[in-house]
């Protein structure tokens, strides 16, 4: 804070007891409900039809179908959660397959490529750097609460990184493509940071 | 100063501004419009948003986002706040806030959820309640620009009560004959009410005028449920989901 803020008198008694500075990022807010933003309708996926893929340069290197990928290695995490619209909701708990498990089920070893853009129903993209997808930074997530994750919020299911901005965790995600080189997705390309780090407040291009 | 110059420009931080509070007009019992004066504003689209920054006398902050409800044309900056009921941020903006009062701001935020004369028509503009806010934008820039792109608003508000901008959108709907503004009360009609009744459904949706068969481009703005609601109808009517854009107002919007 500047000597030159504008002070808002009587404005402040609110919320502040319940904000731990260790647990919730700068400018955030503690939330127990699950806002739902995205840019457009919810896709209605059928789990028939839903496949979830890796792909490489031209090719897929791995593809699973609802039941394959409910038979790879299931991981549970709990986690904050923080979105850049400033509500941070703590203590949720996920469940679904890590970055790492899907690698080894594609026979991948090392990841060659340096990021991944997230693919998604409704044509919403995502970039992250493959950094903070690997060891057990990322999951692809199709459980919340012990329950199927609900369309709204990204069912069947959605990409988790809880140490990014939320807007990285995608929803509907159906595929993750390697990028030899850095790529924007959908909000990054409208003026959201590249990275976006909650913790150093990485919310638009240039913070 | 043109519209196009002002979109999203990457590579440049935001920064915070200071706002002074120049007029606040009582929309509803709920709602108020601040009218802002803001030192070196670059401009924005409409549908775009800022976030705001208080801070209390002993330091501590809190951000919340707010949807511009004034065209780029204008020379104040409008936002339109509903207090929300255990908010934080909200009730001390709607309750406390005076003209001549000060605080942080920064924006525009968000590319997405804008239109500009530049994208023309037919605009379906479909809101909720305070959804209304950006969608205002969107209109007050298509009637400063005198544009005849074939227009629908069906806003849903609980009371006659509650409709933000009521006067200001009769008067626009009565001076232009390409607009149409169609309110239904979901909650209370006064007496010989002839418009709609309750939520919106497939019918109103699918009551569109000739006009807008053709393609529109549709901005749906309420709550959570209202969004969902009216967006999964529009699916199942047919239109193109790429072609519908929302902003969902969460509850915990405060």
């Amino acid at each position: 804070m500047n000597d030159d803020t504008p002070i808002s008198r009587g404005f402040g008694s609110g919320r502040r007891a319940q904000t731990p500075k260790d647990r919730v990022p700068p400018g955030q807010y503690v939330t127990p409900d699950f806002p739902v933003l995205s840019a457009g309708p919810t896709p209605q996926i059928k789990f028939e039809d839903w496949t979830f893929a890796l792909q490489r340069g031209g090719s897929l290197i791995g593809k699973w179908s609802w039941e394959e990928f409910e038979a790879l290695p299931q991981t549970t995490i709990k986690t904050d959660i923080h979105c850049v619209t400033k509500w941070s909701k703590l203590d949720t708990v996920w469940r679904g397959v890590t970055f790492d498990d899907l690698l080894k089920a594609a026979g991948v070893g090392e990841p060659t490529a340096a990021y991944i853009m997230a693919h998604c129903d409704g044509g919403y993209t995502t970039n992250v750097p493959v950094a903070d997808l690997i060891g057990g930074k990322g999951v692809v997530a199709t459980r919340y609460d012990d329950l199927p994750i609900l369309p709204a919020h990204g069912g069947p299911a959605r990409l988790l990184v809880p140490h990014l901005y939320f807007w990285k965790s995608a929803k509907w995600v159906r595929r993750l493509r390697f990028m030899e080189h850095d790529e924007r997705g959908f909000w990054e390309r409208f003026g959201y940071h590249n990275y976006g780090d909650p913790w150093k407040e990485q919310r638009y291009d240039g913070d | 100063m043109t519209v196009t110059e002002t979109a999203t420009t990457l590579g440049r931080r935001i920064e915070w501004q200071v706002a002074e509070v120049n007029e606040i007009v009582i929309e509803t019992p709920r709602v108020k419009s601040l009218l802002l004066r803001v030192t070196g504003w670059q401009g924005h689209l409409p549908g775009q948003h800022v976030d705001i920054r208080l801070t209390a006398e002993d330091g501590y902050q809190a951000q919340r986002s707010y949807s511009i409800a004034s065209p780029p044309e204008n020379d104040l900056l409008i936002l339109t706040v509903e207090r929300v009921a255990g908010g934080e941020v909200s009730p001390y903006l709607v309750d406390e806030l005076r003209a001549g009062d000060r605080f942080q701001l920064r924006g525009p935020v968000g590319g997405y959820f804008v239109w500009t004369v530049a994208t023309r028509g037919p605009l379906y503009l479909i809101a909720g309640g305070s959804g209304i806010v950006p969608l205002m934008a969107m209109l007050r820039h298509r009637e400063r620009r005198k544009l005849a792109v074939p227009t629908l608003l069906l806003y849903s508000s609980r009371s006659l009560e509650d409709v933000i901008y009521r006067e200001e959108l009769n008067v626009m709907a009565q001076h232009d004959p390409n607009l149409d503004v169609v309110h239904t009360l979901t909650r209370n009609q006064p007496a010989g009410w002839v418009g709609h009744r309750g939520r919106i459904d497939k019918e109103m949706l699918a009551l569109t005028p000739p006009a807008l068969a053709n393609k529109p481009h549709i901005f749906v703005c309420g709550s959570t449920p209202f969004v969902e609601h009216v967006s999964n109808l529009l699916v199942e009517l047919g239109h193109d989901a790429l072609a519908i854009k929302t902003e969902r107002f969460g509850p915990t919007g405060g």
